[in-house]
């Protein structure tokens, strides 16, 4: 099978500023970064399909001049999903926007107290084993009996 | 015997409506279950002492060769007769120990108690070493509901949290355990294990595990803190759990595998080595406690350590003596919990220096008290005393080797041990009643509310039983034989008396009681000694400190892994897919393929060169652009671009369907541009961008290597090659591709579809906020301006395209108006067109849904959101789920006629004038299809659209009411509130 080097560029490149972009923190850019990876990929499912062929339409053509249909069928419903996700972010970012006036990602903000903890050597805070208020917690921190 | 286990798990689920209609009395009216099944039991006393058992074999998981089976022989017989027997009367108990009013939590504990009597049942009934893994592990659940009884109570909490990881570690141990031991017995029934034992390494190990479970089930050393602090629970849970279940259940599994496997190395000094050393500490340590319960507990961790070790030994003699001990400390320590119930629930404290004369208001619990204490201190004539006979007869068996594998030495040592742990225990157990009971010099009389009679049977009772008993020592040895003729018998053959002549011993025991009470008589000089002396490292220390160091550890890994931000995380994923795909990709490209070279060529035709380069080069724009809208354009560019090499590849309907989404997603995007702002925010030119750059070459980079590999590594003909045949002799369609998505490949189809339905969902709820929709209005609804006539829009001379009035006149477009008016229809026919010859050409339900979509978006284009309402006056929610309805339908449909699923069926139809139509029944499929994408473009322009305008006209005209914009603003961003 004769692979086009043009067409695997193509996937490349697209991968590559989708990425590019994904890496980003502001929603408009990252999605802009989901459309350019997704047409790669999409494009990609054509190199895997094989050489190019006659439109897989039944009689027109002998089967064995067709192009393959499966992968075909696959890019198909995928692009249809890469609209529902467009949409889906775009609605995130307008949310994102309405609330806090941009439509960056931002850092979680649970996971950077837990860094604090990590960095501060602390337990968690679901901890309570600590000895802090200990009295009478329990059997072993009872006073035992030391004069008659 | 399932029956037995279930009817307790039928008696949980009514417990919280029984206790609710008649409170604590409850508990007498559940305790019928246990007594049921203690009558039970004694109809099968015939057949198990006669050396029988009674099975029962339900199939459960064949595929895991996992049965329901139980089996009761003598040993498991004794254990359900303690178990059941004292669940009765703990039970009994509880409908006075608790307060008339009881508490809310009570219906749960009615629940976990009930249910904790059956599964311990189970646990000795099972007759499946992972069945008796999975009681175990419900003892432990149950156990952890019980003791953390009040939820409100830290210390009952960290008890029971203590209780739960202590025993649920010992119990993961032991499934490992069993698991290996099963693989090399070949089999996961106990009878047939233990008929034909296992040996070898791999069992050594599996025991050794299984004991650990058994250790830490029964609070040996070094796992002993547990049960002390479970003492947090209620004094019946105390009562039931020390004395006849839970930790109880570690002895039963020593005593179940001793006989086979007594002679494994490591066996031995594992169980008699911590037995004994569990007895000291426990005796020890309970003599110098001033909490009455507290005492008792540690006196519990003492004897279970003593019964371990006589389990253990695995001699006849050892056996019998440990299954009498067993008995004996049901009824004597069950006895001794619930008298310090009835104590703490009549004085109101447990403190044995508060408690003085408390044994002249209440005589009758203070003789079952002293009773029950005779026996555990090995007094005669008490059912204690004649297990410490044989005790002693077992022990001086060892030191005369009857057991090979244990030398003499160890035979005295044990010997030695256990001798000073009965000192000990008859010195707590002086101490016990005297601090319940004698009236103390010095402390004023406690007051004493009078004990209703009831409340006193069960410890009475328990105490009868243990001088019946005491006495009945011929009857015990005939029955427990049973069980312990299957161990080697010493050179005479031992049974249970209370007089077995002047032997040693007889002065073994008196020996021990001798210093017990002269320990007693020294105990407040025992108490400071041992407070001087006492280690600051205990076993609960190093428990805190364990959990502690976990936790810290969680914490220090999820602060470096889980670093909360979204491009970090996505870098990591990438950089794994250069590491370990790229490898493997570079090798097979520097490697060679198997396959002879790469088959490779410039293109597949100068226009795909053609249309590749504008891809190439708006796609490297659009990542360089600053501006929001730039960007955009330029990812549509090379959407179409990609549009253009899928015609070019002989994928027209993907090409379609490609340049329409792509057109789509470009109104959508303007749409909602429109309200961010123009530029990205700034973006120093810092080294990090370099590093996005650098990865995004990278994986570009690895991409194009995988597709090289990947497309000259097929080996398999695809299975696609049958695709067109089949689809016209079973889809009765042309379009490989649209009978693949209807028909051959439908069902994933129809998840697809299920996703859109989840994104429109999602879409419109981040919009709307709070409600599903917005509501229709129509035209004819809403007042126009003041400046237009307002005409028709409904019967007779009805405008068409009625929206664009209801906008202002410099927002309206009259040559957009005329060209919607021409096209629209059209263009909607063409969409019908679509989804029904999509089944012979390039088309589809997918692409006809999007050619309706964009009729509707030009429309709402041209004649603004009222516009959209006239040419769609349906909510796209109802739309959407009708779409998935119809699609449901058409799969299951053919269900009913052929018992196949998403069958496709054909019909011809000749009607006059339009000549020969061909119907197929998977048509059905792709018209729900076309409803979901219609209502999901619907969806959008609903929310990006027409919802948007209403933002952007609020701010407008809070703008000419001379408001602060600010805060217009603000309030707009935090709206999501119902339309004006």
């Amino acid at each position: 099978m004769n692979v086009s080097l043009v067409l695997v560029a193509t996937c490349g490149v697209l991968v590559g500023t989708g990425v590019f972009l994904m890496l980003e923190r502001s929603l408009t850019r990252v999605l802009v970064g989901l459309v350019l990876l997704s047409n790669g990929v999409n494009l990609g499912f054509m190199v895997s399909a094989g050489e190019p062929g006659e439109p897989p339409i039944y009689g027109s053509a002998p089967t064995a001049d067709m192009a393959d249909p499966l992968p075909q069928a696959l890019v198909l419903t995928a692009i249809v999903i890469t609209l529902g996700t467009t949409a889906f972010l775009l609605a995130m970012a307008h949310r994102s926007w309405q609330l806090h006036g941009h439509d960056e990602v931002q850092d979680d903000v649970e996971d950077a107290s837990i860094r604090r903890l990590a960095d501060a050597d602390e337990t968690s805070q679901g901890y309570d084993l600590d000895d802090r208020d200990q009295q009478g917690d329990h059997a072993s921190a009872r006073p035992e009996e030391d004069r008659g | 015997m399932l029956t037995v286990v279930l009817a307790h798990a039928l008696a949980a689920c009514v417990a919280p409506a029984l206790v609710h209609r008649v409170g604590r009395w409850a508990f007498l009216v559940l305790a019928l279950v246990p007594a049921a099944t203690f009558v039970w039991a004694l109809t099968w006393a015939g057949t198990v002492t006669d050396g029988g058992a009674a099975v029962s074999v339900t199939e459960w998981v064949p595929a895991l060769g996992l049965d329901l089976a139980l089996r009761m022989g003598l040993l498991q017989w004794v254990m359900v007769l303690v178990v059941a027997g004292v669940g009765v009367l703990v039970m009994a108990y509880c409908a006075w120990y608790f307060a008339e009013t009881p508490p809310a939590s009570l219906a749960g504990f009615g629940l976990a108690f009930t249910a904790f009597v059956g599964t311990m049942l189970g646990l000795v009934l099972a007759d499946d070493l992972l069945l008796l893994y999975v009681f175990w592990e419900l003892t432990t659940v149950f156990s952890y509901l019980l003791i953390g009884f009040k939820p409100t109570d830290r210390p009952g909490r960290l008890a029971a949290m203590q209780a739960l990881l202590v025993t649920t570690l010992g119990g993961l141990a032991m499934l490992v355990g069993m698991l290996v031991l099963g693989q090399q017995a070949g089999t996961f029934r106990i009878s047939e294990i233990l008929a034909d034992p296992p040996a070898g390494t791999a069992t050594t190990v599996a025991l050794l595990l299984v004991l650990l479970g058994a250790l830490t089930k029964s609070a040996q050393v070094p796992f002993h803190f547990w049960l002390p602090a479970a003492m947090a629970a209620p004094t019946p849970v105390s009562a039931y759990l020390h004395a006849a279940s839970m930790v109880k259940a570690g002895v039963y599994l020593v005593a179940l595998l001793a006989p086979a496997f007594a002679g494994t190395p490591g066996w031995h000094p594992v169980v008699l080595g911590l037995g004994t050393a569990t007895m000291l500490l426990g005796g020890a340590r309970a003599l110098r406690q001033l909490d009455l319960k507290l005492l008792l507990a540690y006196g519990t961790v003492s004897q279970l350590g003593f019964l371990m070790v006589l389990v253990g030994i695995g001699t006849r003699t050892a056996a019998l003596a440990g299954l009498a001990m067993l008995l004996a400390h049901a009824l004597f320590k069950a006895t001794l919990f619930l008298v310090v119930g009835i104590v703490d629930h009549q004085t109101g404290t447990r403190d044995l220096r508060e408690l003085s004369g408390v044994g002249r208001r209440m005589p009758a619990v203070a003789v079952a008290a002293a009773v029950a204490g005779a026996s555990m201190a090995g007094v005669p004539p008490l059912l204690g005393f004649v297990g410490k006979e044989t005790v002693w007869a077992a022990l001086l068996e060892v030191t005369d080797g009857t057991r090979g594998d244990l030398p003499p030495a160890a035979g005295w040592a044990v010997l030695v041990g256990l001798v000073l742990g009965s000192a000990l225990t008859a010195a707590y157990t002086l101490r016990f009643w005297w601090g319940a009971f004698a009236a103390k010099t010095g402390v004023a009389a406690t007051e004493v509310t009078p004990v209703p009679a009831p409340f006193a049977l069960a410890p009475v009772v328990l105490a009868g039983l243990t001088v019946v008993l005491g006495f009945a020592g011929g009857v015990l040895t005939d029955v427990l034989d049973g069980y312990a003729d299957q161990l080697p018998t010493g050179e005479e053959e031992e049974y249970l008396a209370l007089w077995h002549g002047l032997e040693l011993p007889l002065a073994l025991s008196a020996v021990a009681l001798l210093l017990g009470l002269l320990l007693f008589r020294l105990q407040h000089q025992y108490c400071r000694i041992a407070a001087r002396v006492g280690t600051r490292f205990t076993a609960d220390a190093a428990y805190r400190v364990v959990l502690r160091r976990v936790d810290r550890f969680s914490v220090e890994a999820t602060g470096l892994f889980q670093r909360g931000s979204v491009p970090t995380y996505l870098a990591v994923i990438l950089l794994v897919v250069l590491a370990l795909p790229g490898a493997a990709t570079v090798a097979v490209l520097t490697g060679g393929t198997e396959g002879g070279p790469l088959g490779v060529r410039l293109w597949d035709s100068p226009a795909q060169g053609a249309v590749a380069l504008v891809t190439v080069l708006a796609a490297v724009a659009a990542a360089r652009s600053r501006r929001r809208l730039r960007a955009v354009a330029l990812a549509g560019v090379t959407g179409y671009g990609a549009g253009l090499i899928f015609l070019l590849h002989g994928a027209p309907d993907v090409a379609l369907t490609q340049v329409l989404v792509e057109t789509v997603s470009l109104v959508v995007f303007v749409l909602v541009l429109r309200r961010l702002p123009p530029f990205f925010s700034d973006r120093p030119l810092s080294v990090r961008r370099w590093w996005r750059a650098a990865l995004g070459v990278a994986v570009g980079t690895a991409v194009s290597g995988f597709l090289l590999v990947s497309a000259n590594a097929r080996t398999a003909r695809p299975i696609s090659e049958a695709f067109a045949d089949a689809a016209y002799d079973f889809g009765y369609g042309k379009n490989v591709v649209n009978i693949t998505l209807v028909d051959i490949r439908a069902w994933d189809t129809m998840g697809e579809i299920a996703v859109l339905v989840a994104a429109a969902t999602g879409v419109a709820s981040l919009i709307f906020i709070d409600s599903r929709t917005s509501g229709i209005r129509r035209v004819r609804d809403i007042p126009y301006p003041r400046d237009v006539t307002k005409l028709s829009s409904q019967g007779g001379r009805r405008a068409w395209l009625p929206g664009p009035r209801t906008l202002s006149p410099e927002r309206r477009s009259i040559v957009f108006e005329v060209i919607t008016r021409l096209v629209f229809h059209t263009v909607m026919v063409f969409a019908i067109y679509l989804l029904l010859a999509g089944h012979n050409l390039p088309g589809g339900g997918f692409a006809a849904g999007m050619v309706a979509g964009l009729a509707l978006m030009v429309r709402y284009l041209a004649g603004g959101r009222y516009e959209l309402d006239e040419a769609a006056p349906v909510d796209a929610g109802v739309l959407i789920g009708t779409g998935l309805f119809v699609a449901a339908l058409a799969s299951l449909g053919p269900l009913v006629v052929s018992g196949e699923a998403q069958r496709t069926y054909d019909v011809y139809l000749y009607p006059p004038l339009l000549g020969e139509i061909h119907l197929v029944s998977s048509v059905g499929f792709d018209i729900g299809v076309f409803l979901v994408v219609v209502g999901l473009t619907l969806d959008v322009l609903r929310t990006f659209g027409s919802r948007l305008d209403r933002h952007i006209l609020r701010e407008e005209q809070a703008r000419d009411r001379g408001e602060s914009i600010d805060r217009q603003a603000e309030a707009g961003r935090r709206e999501g509130a119902a339309p004006r």
